[in-house]
């Protein structure tokens, strides 16, 4: 398989904070390749550096063979970046916005009609493509915001939070409509804050405070929690759920009823802390529990 | 049961917009200090139905009681015992944390400002970042800042309109135990979330598709009810029936 992105060393900092600490990672064509980490752990910032908007201090990142610094415009035509806040002309159509996008990226006119054509399609957008973008529901838009990115055909698509603030069945479209593309050949590297999205990428980086810490696919990352995790109902879960990490010292979280303990911890243990017989299954757990796991033992120990 | 049993009531609510019904005549009771967890896809009504429970929209009929009081007669009235946060945060990015308390205080006309601000900031975990810049502070604080400026006045009734979206599952974590322990004081929560996790933090749901509650119940009565092992499927598998095409 042929390297699409070469990310080595990568340091960036602004003003006292250092943002990005040194990150290495390779991401093979066609895969979906996913940064998770807490707010403020240094993913948007290396995105930007991908995504050849913001130059690192140190170190480099290779995008299709090419470095971010020097071949920023060469790159720009082969990728396409979308951040939470893509720009969509609101008092535009949707066929508009395509075609504004297509013709600032210079696609050929010869090009456009069938390429517009084919990405109303594919987004199953063609039945509103005369309704201005500012009266799409959310789902609509996002979806609107990738035919727009993809307008020219880019290699890598590099995707901020693009879910954000959109509903259930809008995602599960929107990841049907990327896991196609990536069929067809395309890469991935997006960022999320949930986890279900997470469980969906190929591989995974968990970065926190600016390192990654942990990698691998979702089920190594699951398997990163030491003894898997033990689960039980509570009528106060955030209660006992404080109650059991503090004098474990095992990492709990909650699930809406559920209280998860992950860690150094016995079954035994967790029935003495709570102080009353529940019932505790085990089980092998999921991304969001490694995710809870790893920001909190990595580095709040 | 009178009105003031339930915390929020609302009888064949409807909002027109020229010919389309964004809520179409719709029905159910919140009881008090219940965290209530209003559900759809983008564009079903949700928050056509919060700006009018908050006195902002006027119904075109139908009637919504808030707290004793009847949104259509006095929504000003509204105002005072409710709080409102949006995905948005309106918080004013380049004030301090302090500042931002303190202007939100002088909104509600809260009274012993100084202690006010000096409890919302504890209870925000935001000690120490009094002269942060707001602008600067990392999306989980922000978000506990603007909860902390919607619940100054400490209303009875707190909407949420998707508090926590783009918010890393650890901060949502402790969001939510606020929330739990508001709510165990007595404060009904009305939230609406995209997402199914969260959703099972909630007492109660209801799921609107194309302007009408489509379901209502506690998360396990919904997996139950539709036979389904989690939300997310329960939710897939109702709205997706018409699709999303409003």
């Amino acid at each position: 398989m042929s390297t699409v992105v070469r990310v080595q060393g990568l340091t960036k900092s602004f003003k006292e904070v250092q943002a990005v600490k040194g990150i290495s990672f390779d991401v093979a064509k066609g895969e979906v390749f996913g940064l998770v980490g807490p707010d403020g752990a240094g993913k948007t910032t290396a995105m930007r550096i991908l995504a050849a908007i913001l130059a690192p201090d140190r170190g480099s990142a290779e995008i299709l063979g090419m470095d971010t610094t020097s071949s920023r415009e060469k790159i720009h035509d082969r990728i396409a970046y979308m951040s939470q806040r893509f720009g969509l002309y609101q008092d535009l159509t949707v066929e508009e916005n395509i075609r504004f996008y297509a013709d600032m990226y210079g696609v050929e006119k010869k090009q456009q009609e069938s390429g517009i054509k084919k990405l109303l399609n594919w987004s199953s957008l063609t039945q509103f493509r005369k309704r201005p973008a500012g009266k799409l529901s959310g789902g609509m838009k996002q979806k609107l915001g990738l035919a727009c990115a993809l307008v020219h055909t880019p290699e890598l698509l590099l995707l901020d939070e693009p879910t954000n603030g959109v509903d259930p069945v809008s995602r599960k479209e929107f990841w049907n409509l990327l896991y196609k593309l990536v069929d067809e050949g395309l890469t991935i590297i997006m960022t999320t804050a949930y986890l279900d999205e997470a469980e969906r990428c190929h591989r995974l980086a968990f970065m926190n405070k600016g390192e990654i810490t942990a990698r691998g696919t979702p089920g190594e990352i699951v398997r990163l929690i030491p003894g898997g995790v033990y689960k039980f109902k509570s009528d106060n879960p955030f209660e006992e759920s404080n109650l059991v990490s503090s004098k474990t010292g095992a990492v709990s979280t909650v699930f809406g009823s559920q209280v998860h303990v992950m860690g150094d911890v016995t079954e035994q243990d967790i029935q003495t802390t709570v102080g009353r017989s529940v019932q505790i299954s085990k089980t092998q757990g999921s991304v969001e529990d490694a995710f809870v796991y790893l920001s909190e033992t990595v580095y709040d120990r | 049961m009178t009105d003031n049993d339930y915390a929020v009531t609302l009888e064949n609510l409807t909002r027109k917009f020229g010919d389309f019904t964004a809520v179409d005549d719709v029905s159910f009771s919140v009881n008090r200090g219940e965290i209530f967890g209003f559900l759809g896809a983008n564009g079903a009504g949700k928050s056509t139905t919060i700006r009018m429970l908050c006195g902002i929209l006027k119904p075109t009929s139908g009637r919504g009681i808030v707290g004793g009081v009847d949104i259509s007669r006095t929504p000003e009235k509204v105002k005072s015992f409710i709080g409102y946060m949006s995905q948005k945060f309106s918080l004013y990015d380049d004030l301090t944390v302090e500042e931002n308390l303190n202007f939100f205080a002088g909104i509600y006309g809260v009274k012993n400002r100084k202690d006010a601000v000096n409890r919302a900031i504890e209870s925000a975990g935001l000690a120490g970042r009094e002269k942060k810049m707001t602008g600067s502070l990392p999306v989980g604080w922000k978000q506990q800042l603007s909860l902390a400026s919607a619940v100054m006045h400490n209303p009875d009734i707190l909407f949420l309109d998707e508090p926590t979206s783009g918010v890393d599952p650890v901060s949502r974590r402790k969001f939510w135990e606020t929330i739990r322990a508001k709510s165990d004081d007595g404060t009904t929560v009305f939230v609406t979330t995209h997402y199914m996790t969260e959703a099972e933090y909630c007492d109660r749901l209801s799921i609107m598709r194309a302007g009408k509650v489509i379901a209502l119940g506690s998360p396990d009565e919904l997996k139950r009810k539709n036979d389904r092992d989690t939300l997310e499927d329960v939710f897939v598998s109702l709205v997706q029936q018409t699709g999303d095409t409003r």
